[in-house]
């Protein structure tokens, strides 16, 4: 008897909840209208069929409960019953489906004028090409792929020239023009999904996918990386950005083109050294570090990765916070330094010896060697830092320096910047940390060589 | 083809004389079904204590210090495999059907026991592997149940070196274990049924275990082939799967291999996977309505032919799973109406258990709640399957949280449902004793609801776009802080569900001494299992005479008999003349 | 995989088949059925268990195999695909496999006839055609070897390894069951009826082990296109006749 009652306060609850939770579409942003009225016609036929079943099912429970006496009919089929059931059935099915299939031949037929956008995923970030003036994409190819060459384009390839390449997360799209996005993969298999825009699909290595949408509205929408990618699969963040024509234009004109792009001159050692000058007062004249200026070691550290810090303090993406008291003390500094002078700083510091840093705290590197295996899939196993993780060296470096950082990742004083990509995937994984774990973790990282 | 009657060709038996080979290398089917059970649901505690673990993770993120983002990743993949493969995929056949086949088809025993002993002992082995590679270094794999390459063996994933290896060899272990059980099953339903016992006399559970191992041995080649050459190429360096690829900054030796063709031969077994899981349920839960509505289960012919039509049909709709997947797109057209074709044959299943209810006698025992419930989840996860299964629906939703809520509700609750129903059912027969109805009814509403609790908020999660396999949401623009206060909900609805595990547990083993004595056949079920000589059956199940059906299994309330249901092996001569439970 | 898709449907198909064949439309609750079904007692087929086991066997490794050519002709249509130039020996070792099923049809006959001394020979005769088979097979992995083909080095060779390594592991099955009949007729001068179910069991086996390698070696052979190869046979065929 209860459980007919329940029967129907369950599918009086789900009904309820149905109408009234606050979980539904986001907004949508795309032209996919279809998609989400397809999504409400299954929601009916089914909805109905649901209903009506298990108040049927609780009726029945309530009508022929047993009691004293009553014996069941012997009723071994109704076929007449039976194919009514399967026909209506069909009926159903045929109404789900068929808007379904159409909606698919318009999502599998590319319109003409749709712009073409490369994006490209790889363990764990985002980055984008456009076909710049010729209208066409470089060839590229696997092998190609290395620090100088993130996208491995073919340098043989005119079409890849002028090839207009996005090194950030975040891709700006004009409104109201179909898109065209072919997706690439340089690892393994990842997902660009934006809610909003509905449509999603899977980055393949070894092939290029594609998917094409109309972006209607602007603003600025999340991009998720929806097939699990590795351990850093839900801190795999992009950012589509929809602008107006003339404010895309302007952004696009930004970005550089291939034969633009392996811009890191070399950066010149001794020019540097000049520059190192007031660097030395704090970090050491051999960039060792000095951790009662709170300056930690700076030699052995990856050049890419001193140079988009600099990069980044002198633009106030790191360093501007408010309980950011060192950082915005090295922010004062970068802000004296151009591009230029960044790249002969760095390339001075890579000149230093690399002495390991004199070990600052206690803990139990037991314990932080299992709590490194997640810090292993970007940094390396012997935290040596990675390139195309963005990753830096962690091994032989100030720990002190490593437990504060942590520290500033966990409270949201450091990667808070909207445009600190890197930073923000760091502080994901600094709140999977908890406060007496960080000690252990560090100790395990000074055993590192 | 020739046929022969079926005699009462009697089978010489092993004869088991010591402890040793009575209860530990026994050949007796019952006893390897308890083996089977015992081992399946104890590894099944394994991944409900990982599921716990991750709903604490979602539910308060970043508070526990021992859920780091591997860590979570190797739970879910562990989780998944376990309960998918570990648990439902050996309790349904290894469990319920080793036992129940030999007794509902009339049989002494499988027809090759030293081989059903085999399959048990390899059984074992492959959760021992499975275990084992919860200790090598690096840990086991966390590239999700689905194991797809190149992340699987790429040192972005943890596990990615012999803990991937451990897996797949696990898996090839327990494919031969299910092909030695599974052979042994189909074997015996086609030829040592006992005299008089046509097909359609069969009781559905038959038919259900019948065809799902059918579907597995079928199918689960396609894993194996799938797990052999991911083996190859992780540890040999071979390029099936592996196209070129740059990890961690370093390009590898790999080339030209396909991450898609291991994803259309791994939903070449998953697909007929669920239906492996789903079959057996459907049969169990239409035998525990119809027995305990005290009526025929309604419309047997089409409840056959719908097993059949699901079995054909899910040899062709695996790639329903692989819309997002960048496969050649015209195949979603092919995808999408097999798979909502394979919708009918299932709700003609589903109208006819209702109907089943419908002029019954309906008696609402513990069994009979589970199997309610199993109808009730069912409907919901089937139905939401209709959207997974729709290729422009599944665009949206594919990944989401829509998903995870659609096949726990389809795959995960309803047949653990259907589990608890039968154990309810036939635990008197197992052992002699009933399970205690009041805890039973407990353990019933706690779980029932709970995990409508549960799943039922995910699908809404899932619309809003929150994607799954995500260790934490971090500040998504898109979601909601209420997200994170039904995940809350969700995680303590979780954990009262798992508390409801502890209740059956004690309620297995207490019984076990102080359970009411049952009697050989309490619920007055017709078929054959409840007709032994002896209860719990002895070995050899029959004593001196192997049973003889003279009807089918569904002689509840015939009009004019006297006693609401008529045993199988009751002679035509004295319709419904018998006592409760009365041997003939 | 439609071809595995296929033999899936045709498997089950046939399992339908024969269960409609069964009379799976009648009534079973129908006083005249009840009746009919009392008096015949119901149908099983009419083998021996184990035979029936075997088929079922079968029909599991030819899903394997079904799978694994299916793998092969979807990697076949990827873009660095380079056909392999398979060893001349094959041919020999075919005639080797051919050799040992032919004898182990001999020895099923000899067994029909209660031929004793025929079937001890026939039965060493087709193990020793089998090995010679097998030792082939390691002497083409060897000359693929020498000729820099590895494992790792492209993906027909790969595929080279793996198909005839687990047709082989099959056949070394095989020979596991061949010794042991072997050796019962060896050591207890078994009668003839003891091993005839194992003879015949094992004659099954070999033929069907012949025919999925005479599949897998046309399909080493097929060049760039699975299609393709099938269609010039067809069309060989056809203008053959």
């Amino acid at each position: 008897m209860a459980i007919a009652l329940v029967l129907i306060l369950l599918v009086a609850g789900s009904l309820l909840f149905h109408f009234f939770s606050p979980w539904w579409f986001t907004p949508i942003a795309s032209n996919w209208q279809m998609m989400d009225e397809t999504v409400n016609i299954t929601f009916w036929v089914t909805g109905i069929v649901f209903v009506a079943v298990n108040l049927f099912m609780a009726y029945a429970i309530f009508r022929y409960r047993h009691r004293r006496g009553q014996r069941a009919e012997y009723e071994p089929e109704n076929k007449k019953l039976e194919w009514w059931l399967t026909a209506v059935t069909t009926l159903g099915v045929v109404a789900m489906l068929t808007p379904g299939l159409f909606v698919w031949a318009k999502f599998i037929d590319v319109p003409r004028d749709a712009t073409v956008v490369e994006a490209v995923g790889q363990q764990w970030n985002w980055s984008y090409r456009f076909p710049g003036n010729d209208g066409t994409l470089g060839a590229t190819s696997a092998r190609l792929i290395n620090r100088d060459n993130p996208f491995g384009i073919d340098p043989g390839d005119a079409k890849g020239r002028d090839d207009v390449l996005v090194f950030s997360p975040e891709l700006h799209l004009p409104v109201g023009k179909p898109v065209k996005l072919l997706l690439r993969s340089k690892d393994v298999t990842h997902d660009f999904t934006v809610p909003q825009f509905r449509v999603k699909m899977d980055l393949v290595p070894g092939t290029v996918t594609f998917m094409w949408f109309t972006p209607t509205k602007t603003g600025s929408y999340d991009v998720l990386c929806e097939e699990l990618c590795g351990v850093a699969h839900f801190a795999m963040r992009g950012r589509v950005v929809v602008d107006e024509e003339p404010v895309f234009q302007a952004w696009l004109a930004r970005q550089p083109t291939f034969s633009q792009s392996p811009v890191p001159a070399a950066g010149d050692a001794a020019a540097g050294q000049a520059a190192f000058a007031p660097c030395a007062a704090c970090h050491g004249a051999k960039g060792e570090g000095n951790p009662s200026l709170n300056a930690p070691k700076l030699s052995g550290q990856e050049r890419w990765y001193l140079a988009r810090q600099l990069t980044n303090f002198k633009h106030g993406i790191r360093g501007a916070a408010d309980q950011d008291t060192y950082g915005k003390q090295m922010a004062a500094f970068a802000s004296t330094l151009d591009a230029a002078a960044i790249e002969n700083v760095v390339a001075y510091i890579e000149t230093l010896p690399d002495e390991q840093a004199k070990p600052a705290l206690e803990g139990n590197a037991e314990r932080g060697r299992s709590l490194y295996a997640t810090c292993a899939a970007c940094h390396g196993e012997a935290g040596e830092g990675v390139w195309s993780t963005h990753a830096p060296r962690l091994a032989r470096m100030s720990d002190w320096y490593l437990a504060r950082q942590l520290r500033n990742f966990r409270q949201g004083v450091r990667g808070g910047h909207p445009q600190d990509f890197p930073g923000a995937q760091m502080a994901f994984m600094a709140k999977a940390l908890r406060e007496q774990s960080i000690n252990d973790l560090v100790a395990y990282i000074n055993s590192l060589r | 083809m020739a046929y022969v009657a079926i005699a009462d060709r009697d089978v010489h038996l092993h004869d088991p004389q010591t402890f040793v080979t009575k209860y530990i290398w026994s050949q007796d089917h019952k006893v390897i079904a308890i083996q089977y059970s015992v081992t399946a649901i104890a590894v099944g505690l394994v991944a409900l204590v990982l599921s716990g673990m991750m709903r604490l993770q979602l539910g308060f993120p970043n508070t526990f210090s021992f859920i780091t983002p591997s860590n979570y990743l190797q739970f879910i993949t562990m989780h998944g495999m376990i309960m998918v493969i570990y648990l439902l995929t050996a309790l349904f056949l290894g469990g319920f059907g080793n036992y129940l086949v030999p007794l509902m088809v009339g049989a002494r025993d499988m027809v090759f026991p030293y081989m059903n002993m085999l399959s048990y002992r390899v059984y074992l082995l492959s959760v021992l592997v499975l275990r084992a590679s919860c200790v090598v270094p690096g840990g086991p794999t966390g590239a999700g149940w689905t194991l797809y390459p190149p992340q699987a063996v790429l040192p972005g994933t943890s596990g990615a070196g012999l803990g991937i290896i451990l897996m797949l060899v696990s898996l090839a272990i327990f494919i031969v274990a299910f092909t030695m059980g599974g052979l042994n099953y189909v074997t015996t339903i086609l030829q040592a049924r006992c005299r008089g016992m046509t097909l359609l006399r069969l009781p559905l559970t038959v038919w259900g275990i019948f065809m799902a191992t059918i579907l597995g041995l079928l199918a689960f080649p396609a894993l194996l082939v799938s797990a052999i050459m991911m083996i190859l190429d992780s540890v040999l360096g071979t390029s099936f799967f592996m196209p070129a690829v740059v990890s961690m900054g370093k390009g590898l030796k790999y080339d030209g291999g396909s991450p898609v063709l291991f994803q259309h031969l791994f939903w070449f077994f998953g697909h007929p996977e669920v239906y492996i899981v789903a079959l057996p349920a459907f049969g169990i839960v239409s035998d525990l309505l119809s027995v305990h509505a005290r009526k025929n289960i309604f419309g047997y012919r089409m409840m056959v032919w719908a097993i059949l039509a699901i079995g054909c049909l899910s040899f062709v709709v695996w790639a329903h799973h692989m819309y997002v997947s960048g496969m050649n797109p015209y195949f979603g057209y092919f995808f999408a109406t097999t798979t909502l074709i394979i919708a009918i044959p299932t709700a003609i299943k589903v109208y006819n258990w209702v109907l089943t209810l419908w002029h019954g006698d309906i008696h609402l025992r513990v069994p009979m709640l589970f199997a309610i419930g199993f109808i009730f989840t069912f409907v919901h996860g089937g139905l939401t399957g209709l959207f997974l299964g729709n290729v422009t629906v599944d665009l949206p939703l594919s990944d989401t949280y829509f998903v995870v809520g659609h096949f726990h509700m389809v795959m995960g609750v309803s047949p653990i449902l259907v589990v608890f129903g039968a154990i309810y059912h036939w635990y008197p027969k197992i052992t002699g004793r009933m399970l205690n109805e009041a805890l039973g009814k407990l353990h019933f509403w706690a779980t029932f609801l709970g995990a409508y609790a549960v799943y039922l908020p995910m699908h809404y999660l899932g619309i809003l776009g929150v994607p799954r396999r995500y260790y934490a949401l971090g500040d998504t623009a898109f979601i909601p802080n209420s997200v994170h206060d039904v995940n809350v909900a969700i995680t303590v609805a979780a954990l009262v569900i798992a508390a409801a595990q502890l209740v059956f547990l004690f309620n297995l083993v207490w019984s076990l001494a102080h359970g009411r004595e049952a009697g050989s056949n309490p619920w007055g079920a017709t078929t054959l299992e409840w007709q032994t000589p002896d209860t719990p059956p002895k070995h050899g199940n029959w004593g001196a005479r192997l049973p003889v059906a003279y009807r089918w299994a569904y002689e509840f309330s015939v009009p004019g008999a006297r006693s609401d249901f008529i045993p199988q092996n009751e002679p035509p001569e004295a319709p419904g003349g018998r006592e409760h439970g009365a041997k003939p | 995989m439609s071809v595995a898709a296929l033999f899936a449907l045709v498997a089950v198909g046939i399992v339908g088949w024969w269960l409609f064949a069964r009379q799976l439309t009648a009534k079973p609750w129908e006083k005249r059925q009840i009746e009919s079904d009392n008096a015949s007692g119901g149908a099983a087929l009419a083998l021996p268990a184990a035979r029936v086991g075997l088929w079922l066997l079968l029909a599991v490794m030819t899903s394997f195999f079904g799978l694994l050519i299916s793998a092969y002709g979807m990697r076949m249509e990827l873009a660095d695909w380079r056909p392999l130039a398979v060893p001349d020996l094959l041919w020999a070792n075919t005639a080797m496999l051919l050799a040992s099923s032919a004898a182990f049809q001999w020895t099923r006959w000899a067994v029909a006839r209660g031929h004793a001394e025929g079937v001890a020979a026939g039965l060493v005769l087709s193990g020793l055609f089998a090995f010679a088979f097998l030792a082939g097979q390691v002497l083409a992995w060897q000359q693929l070897h020498a000729s820099g083909q590895f494992l790792a080095s492209n993906a027909a060779a790969a595929f080279f390894y793996l198909l005839t390594g687990l047709h082989g592991l099959h056949l070394a099955g095989g020979l596991a069951v061949w010794g042991r009949t072997t050796a019962r007729i060896w050591r207890i001068r078994a009668r003839l009826e003891d091993v005839r179910l194992s003879i015949e069991l094992c004659a099954l086996y070999w033929h069907f082990l012949l025919a999925v390698w005479l599949v897998l070696f046309a399909v080493l052979m097929s060049g760039t296109s699975l299609t393709s190869a099938f269609l010039d046979i067809c069309s060989a065929i056809v203008k053959a006749l």
